[in-house]
This record gives C-alpha cells, structure tokens and sequence, in this order.
C-alpha cells in the first residue's frame, strides 16, 4: 500500500486509491464539484487541485492516483490561488441569482464560494444564458446555473443504467440535455436533483416550497417498497415538504427511487381525518365514540370464525403486533393475513422467505436467476445493485418471465416451469452459466411464488443445495418482497392459509380492513371496518372508516426483504381526529370491556419484544443459518410463471393519492407512446 | 458562435443505401467488435455524405442502433464537430475561413462577397436554394490565404475578382477548377524559388 504525506501527516491507502481520497484519509477537505465517490471520475471541475512536490503545476487530486512517496501539499498560496482562479472561471457564467435559487442553503457552489470565491467580477463582456431543458415532472431545470461538472451525465448512465443525458455542443456553448428534450426514462431519475452541486438541476414539486434552514428533518424509513431505503423527511409545520435519501451502505447508498422521494405530496391528499359511519347506505362523520359503539353494536357476540383481519402494505409493526393481540384478547380470532393476492409463503424457515444473500452482497453475485419478478419496479434499489453487479463483473442476468426493460442486459429463458426443472436436470444454458458461477443468486418474485408458489420455492432451494450454493457462507436464496410490512407480518406470523376462500366465504360477518386497500373484498352481508390513512376504494365500501396515521406521522418498525428490522421515527402527526394506529386498537378494545393494557408506545415495544425477541435487533441484518432448513420433493408441473404488471407509480394508496406520481405516471405513458419507435 | 443549428423539420426515417452499408461493414472491420463504437465518426460522415449534406435526428438515431450506443452519446458527436451540419446546406456548401492569417490576407473581403452573393446571414439559404456559407476556423491552408471551402474542394489564393467568379459560378452551376485561383503549383513561394532553386 502507497504512503503519502499531505501536509506533513503520513498517511497510507490502498493501491488505486487517488490523491483526493488519500487527503480525507489525513482529513483534509478537498473541495470539489464533478468528483462523486460513487460515480466514475471526470476530472473536469479543477477545483479539487492540490499542490505536489516535484510537479511544476497543481494537480487535479480526483483524478491523480496515488504513488509511493508523493508529498502532497492542501493549504499553501498556490493551492489557494488556483483554486481562487478555478472559482472565478466557474463564476463567470454563473447567475447571481441565489436568493430565488431552490439550492440556496444547500449549494456547493455557494458554500465553496465563501472560501475561494472573490468578491468581485473582472469579466465584462456578457453572461452566457441557456434556454431550459425539459427533463421530466420531476427535474426542474435553470441551465444557466449549470457549470458542468456532468455528475448528472454520470449517474445516467452508469447507476441509472439509462443513458439519456448527455452534454451537447462545446467550448463555450456545452450544453447538458436529454436526448430531444425527453423525460428521462428512470425510476432513479430524481436523484440526479441530489448530485447536481448547483441549482441547475433541482426538484420540481418542491420549487419555492421552503428554505432548507426552516424545514424539520427526521431520520426515517421508506415505505413504498420492501427495501426499506433510508430516508429523511423535511417537514415544515404539519406538512411533509420533502424526502431524501439518508446514506447507508448497506441499503440504498444515497440513493433513492423516485416513488420514495416524491410519493410525499400523497401524504396531504385524500386524507381520512375524521370517523365515519355508514347510516343508510350513507358514510357519515362522526366521533370516535360513535364510531367505537356502532362497531361494538354490530360485531359483538360474533364468534372468532366470523372475523378475518386484512393487513395492508404500509403498516408498521407495532401496529400489526396490536392488531394480532386485538384479534386474539378482544375477537378470539386468528384469522388475520397480510397478503393481497394469494402467493406462497413458507414461514418454517426465516431462509423461506427472506432476501438472504443481503442487498449488499448482491455486489458480489456472478450469475443473477430472476424468478417472476420485475426487480427495477418492485425493487428499484435492489435493481441498481444488481446493475452494479453487472457493470463489475459482467454478472450474467437470466429471467423466467419476460419483465421488459432492466436497464442492464439479460437474457429471458420464457416463463415456464419447466425452465427451473432443466437447471435441476443439469441442462441449459442457466445451468451451464451455474457450473462456472462462485456465487450466484435467484431471486424469486411474488409472481412466482403466485400459482405455484411450493413447487418455485423448493425447486430453486434444490438447485441451490446441489451445486452447494446453499451454506451460511453463500446463500443465494433470495425472496423479494414486494411491500414495506410482508416481512414483519410474517415475522408476526400473520398467515392464514386459503385466506381469500376465507374472505369470500359467506359465513364470514365481519372483516377488519387494517389499511388494506389492495385487497378485493365483497361487501355482501358483511360488516367491514376500515382503519388507515387514506380514502381508497376499500375505504369506500367500509361501514366504519378509522382515519390512521401515515408512515411519517407515527413511530413503528418496519423489516424490510432482507429481514432487517428499522426504527421509522415520526416526522408528523396526523391530521385532525386522525390516531396513531395502535391508540384506535386500544380504545377499541376499551369498547369491548377487553382491554389490551398498554399505554405508551414504549410499553407496546416493550410487549412486542417480549413475544417476539426477533424485532429486538434493529438495523441488523438476521442472524440466519440454513441448519434447520428442510426440503421438500416437489412434482414438476407445466405452466407458466405469469408477471402481472405492477403500476410503479400507483402500487400503494399514498403514491395513487399523490398528484406527482400522477405527473410521472403519464410522462411515462406519453414517452412509451412516442417512444424510441415515434 | 453559437450552439449548433439544428433542423426543427425533420425527415421521419432515415435508411443507409446499399452502397454505404456495404461501406459500414468495411468500416466496422477496422475495429474490434466490442469497441465497434469507435465507428461513429465515420458513420457520421457517411450519413452526412448520404443525405444532402447534413445529418438528421433519424440517421443519428441509425447509426446508434447499429453502434450499439446511445442516442444522445452520437448526437453528443454530432453537436461536438463544426463539419458535422444538422440543418439543410446548400448544394454548394461554402466554408470561410477567417481565422488570423486568412483574416490578415483579407477574408473579410471574401465574407462580404458571401453576403452579396449567397444570402445576408451566415447559415442562410440562398434566394435560389443551391448554396450557404458559414464562416469556420482554420482549414489548414494558411499559405494559400485566403481560402474558402466549398463542398469537399479548397479555392486557394483568393482575390475580390477570382471570388466573384467562383461565386457567380456556383449562381450558374460550374466552378471553376479547385486549388489556387492563381495558378500556384504547390506550395512555391508566390514570386520566385527561393531555398531549393538548384
């Protein structure tokens, strides 16, 4: 390994390392603008020179790799001077526009001009001004401010995996676009917002909405998906103004998809604020005791058989944990289930139904096997990784059903059933990339787990355990989960089998809707109850309507697909009578003269903790070992695995509420309309 | 200068004849299948040779798809390089050359002749459609100044008098032979050898 010395301080990294990363080793600052660890290196700012022994002129320390024995210098009048010249040049084209800049506050250039920037201009011939792109609802543009670091130009095409932004023209008159002035074609789009160091590429829904100095940030966690992608979210007042990415490596990096980051705007439409019952065919407001005593005057005296509890996709798990014990204490039922179409789960086994290779290991896979599952709209996070894969190793990529664009290449092998029996055989192509493979990984989609989902699940753990990919030093095992509170649920147990005969059966009086509004339920002869956020279709045929709290408005725990268990802190409340949704269950088991004895929130962790140690370790990946796992001999069946399409932008009730999803989702239609095909 | 005129009318598709396609399989055996991206200037030219002079978003579009690259990655190209035209020229396509040694020669005055035979903005149609003229940077013949390009030939050693001509000749579709417009061979001195008389 190369030792350096900057600044006197002897430091020492790891062959490959560049000059830039060797100064933060010794903690020194190096200012920069197109330098992105997680990008590829461009070189092209120049701010990030630093002075170095034995070379006449400064060098650009981003793009210097390090060697034995260089003597770099950060603080002298040379290094100041040039980067004061560097400062200069990027402001003469730059508008001094800060106070209607979105980036003021939070802007590089800005920040790094208090430094190095002079207070005056010895430019006097005209500004250059460039005409505004259109990028899509999401990216606003003021291209003027652009200095050209192509940080945006980089992530497009190397994370994003759509390269469709490019710089046009040259010198002077360099230009970033997209191609023709189209939407960029990415569910990762938005986060080229984040990357842009000035204020040329910044977020539309959130144009003039508030100054980063007045909004409340809270650590959180993201709901959309079963990633469970670190967040932060501003708030001002009561509401949600934005979501960001929160770093971890782990997870999502820094990034973040862009149902994530602008299904926020969801969270102020179609509210459910208040109670409501149904009298005469008509939905009422009402207060909670009302609403508490028409529920007890409808169901009580009903037998636990007559109950069925529906849990949704966005729900927490203290609030399941309670709605288990409300059924149990309150209804004598256990008829509770989370799912909203039927697909397998076994939950025998945590190495069943988990993403057990880890998201992050996912890096090092050779061969990725897709199962019935769309990664890059089920998972946007995970599908980058994969992507990451690709672009390190030539990962090579198979799918049984045909999922359409990846962004990365792959190759389908038709959807059948059969095409999983030909690997176990020891035939075709996927078993001939398997010999050669060190690791690889399967990823099974609720798709295919949906018709035959036992015949998938085992299949793909023999293939696994045969060619010895199944240990507990490689598990390529890996169930994606397509919503944020699958996994807690099954940690929860919250399984019934034939649920839906269940639901659709007609001695069935009475069901619980806990946020679930995916699920189809036939409003014959039965008395349902809806509890959740938003007004939805199920809120609609709801008799009793019991406004919730969103995902930022309440404390709760989510586990997202690879069973890591993450603490959502609340950002917000809910909005006028609406609950957190443990304090509903509890006041409702008040009504019943049943009470679950559990007061604050910290008891309820408490309980939680106590029947199910497992939630107990908190952004830690679980500690699976594959010891105890059984296997089961499975008669190959034909068919298909059938990929039903998945409505990226709608897929839950806060992104179908938001009014930007809405935006996004017809730019995408008029793009596949237009097309690359006109 | 500006950023890059490009065509707002555009034509919908765009197909290589057979003679080029025979070309871009020549072309693509110069470089190894895997860097075959290398081809896209080339293709550019071809495109450009093809299609009157200049090149539109459907042929870019082509020559992506059979590159294997990006769109936008060739249109980056096309924007990038001066002889790359992304709107219609004329048939007769007059490049000035004004930088400092054809400017001190006096291109000025060659300018001013384009302005009063072809049309009265750089980039423009002439009234008859058949030529434009732009003013470019050094085209490398800086002996012979000054000099103007039109199509693919060079007209050398220009004075007010052989420019009219030339410009009059392209109004009547004949041009006068390419090269020095005062019958300079070479690049000899002007007057007399000097260094290798013997």
């Amino acid at each position: 390994m190369p030792k350096v010395k900057v600044d006197g301080i002897e430091v020492e990294v790891p062959q490959g390392a560049t000059v830039l990363q060797a100064c933060e080793v010794a903690g020194k600052e190096i200012p920069r603008f197109c330098y992105h660890e997680r990008l590829s290196i461009a070189g092209n700012c120049r701010m990030c020179l630093v002075e170095m022994e034995k070379s006449p002129k400064p060098v650009a320390s981003c793009a210097m790799p390090v060697a034995d024995g260089q003597v770099i210098y950060t603080n002298t009048e040379m290094v100041k001077k040039a980067r004061q010249g560097v400062m200069e040049f990027l402001l003469i084209n730059h508008p001094l526009d800060c106070p209607i800049c979105d980036q003021g506050g939070e802007c590089d250039l800005q920040d790094q001009s208090m430094k190095y920037g002079v207070d005056k201009s010895r430019y006097e011939l005209n500004k250059r001004s460039v005409k505004e792109k259109y990028m899509g609802p999401l990216i606003k543009t003021v291209m003027t401010r652009c200095i050209h670091c192509t940080r945006c130009v980089r992530f497009a095409e190397e994370i994003a995996g759509v390269p469709e932004i490019g710089a046009i023209n040259r010198g002077e008159n360099m230009e970033i676009t997209t191609y023709l002035e189209k939407t960029l074609d990415s569910e990762l789009s938005a986060n080229v917002i984040d990357l842009c160091p000035v204020g040329a590429l910044t977020s539309k829904p959130y144009a003039f909405e508030a100054r980063p100095w007045e909004l409340t940030k809270t650590e959180s966690i993201d709901v959309m998906d079963a990633v469970g992608s670190n967040i932060r979210v501003d708030t001002k007042g009561w509401e949600v103004k934005r979501i960001l990415p929160r770093v971890n490596d782990e997870i999502n990096e820094e990034w973040l998809s862009d149902k994530s980051r602008y299904a926020c705007d969801g969270l102020l439409r179609n509210r459910l604020d208040t109670p409501f019952i149904k009298i005469n065919g008509k939905l009422q407001a009402c207060s909670w005791d009302e609403a508490f005593k028409f529920i007890s005057d409808n169901i009580r005296g009903l037998t636990g058989d007559k109950f069925f509890g529906a849990v949704g996709d966005l729900v927490d798990v203290e609030t399941m944990y309670m709605f288990k014990r409300f059924f149990k204490d309150v209804l004598s039922s256990d008829n509770i289930d989370f799912r909203s179409t039927n697909y397998f789960i076994d939950p025998s086994h945590k190495a069943n139904y988990l993403f057990n290779t880890s998201i992050s290991r996912l890096e090092e896979a050779d061969l990725v096997v897709l199962v019935g599952t769309n990664p890059r709209l089920e998972a946007t996070i995970i599908n980058a990784r994969i992507r990451k894969a690709y672009l390190a190793r030539k990962t090579k990529v198979y799918s049984i059903g045909d999922v359409g664009d990846l962004t990365y290449p792959y190759e389908n092998v038709g959807s059948s059933f059969s095409a999983l029996g030909e690997i176990l055989a020891k035939n075709g192509k996927i078993y001939n990339s398997l010999k050669s493979a060190k690791k690889p990984v399967f990823i099974i989609g609720e798709c295919g787990l949906s018709s035959n989902g036992e015949y998938v699940l085992e299949t793909v753990k023999k293939i696994l355990k045969d060619n010895n990919f199944l240990n507990n030093d490689w598990n390529g095992l890996n169930i994606l989960h397509q919503n944020a509170s699958s996994v807690g649920a099954i940690y929860l147990n919250l399984l019934k089998s034939n649920f839906l005969d269940k639901l659709n059966d007609d001695t069935l009086k009475a069901v619980y809707l806990l946020g679930a509004d995916q699920i189809k339920v036939k409003p014959v002869n039965k008395f349902i109850i809806y509890q959740g956020s938003h007004g939805g279709l199920n809120s609609k045929i709801a008799d009793v309507i019991l406004p919730g709290a969103a995902y930022t408005e309440k404390q709760g725990l989510y586990v997202n697909t690879e069973g890591r268990v993450q603490d959502a802190n609340k950002a917000s409340f809910p909005p006028g009578n609406a609950k957190e949704d443990w304090k509903i269950l509890r006041a409702l088991s008040d009504e019943f003269k049943k009470t679950i004895d559990i007061n604050t929130h910290q008891i309820l962790r408490e309980n939680l903790f106590k029947d199910y140690p497992i939630f107990k370790e908190v952004d830690q990946l679980p500690k699976s070992t594959i010891d105890s796992l059984t296997f089961k001999n499975v008669t190959p069946i034909n068919g298909n695995i059938k990929i039903t399409d998945f409505d990226f932008y709608f897929s839950n009730i806060i992104a179908a509420s938001s009014k930007t999803m809405d935006e996004c989702k017809k730019a995408k239609q008029i793009l596949q309309m237009t097309g690359t095909d006109n | 200068m500006s950023g890059k005129h490009v065509a707002k009318d555009q034509p919908t598709s765009f197909e290589f004849n057979t003679t080029n396609q025979k070309r871009i399989e020549e072309i693509l055996k110069k470089y190894p299948p895997e860097r075959k991206k290398s081809a896209v200037m080339p293709l550019l030219d071809l495109a450009q040779r093809q299609h009157n002079n200049w090149i539109p978003n459907a042929a870019i579009k082509k020559i992506g798809e059979i590159l294997g690259v990006p769109y936008i990655k060739v249109y980056e190209v096309a924007t990038f390089y001066t002889m790359y035209n992304l709107a219609p020229v004329g048939k007769y396509f007059v490049q000035v050359c004004t930088t400092s040694p054809c400017m001190i020669r006096g291109s000025g005055k060659i300018v001013n002749l384009c302005k009063k035979y072809i049309s009265e903005k750089e980039g423009k149609l002439s009234e008859d459609k058949n030529s434009s003229w732009i003013e470019v940077e050094c085209l490398g013949a800086c002996v012979s100044a000054p000099m103007m390009q039109i199509n693919d030939d060079f007209y050398e050693d220009l004075t007010v008098e052989t420019a009219t001509k030339i410009f009059e000749g392209i109004k009547n579709d004949k041009l006068p032979k390419p090269g020095s417009q005062k019958g300079r061979i070479g690049f000899e001195p002007n007057k007399r050898l000097t260094l290798v008389k013997n």
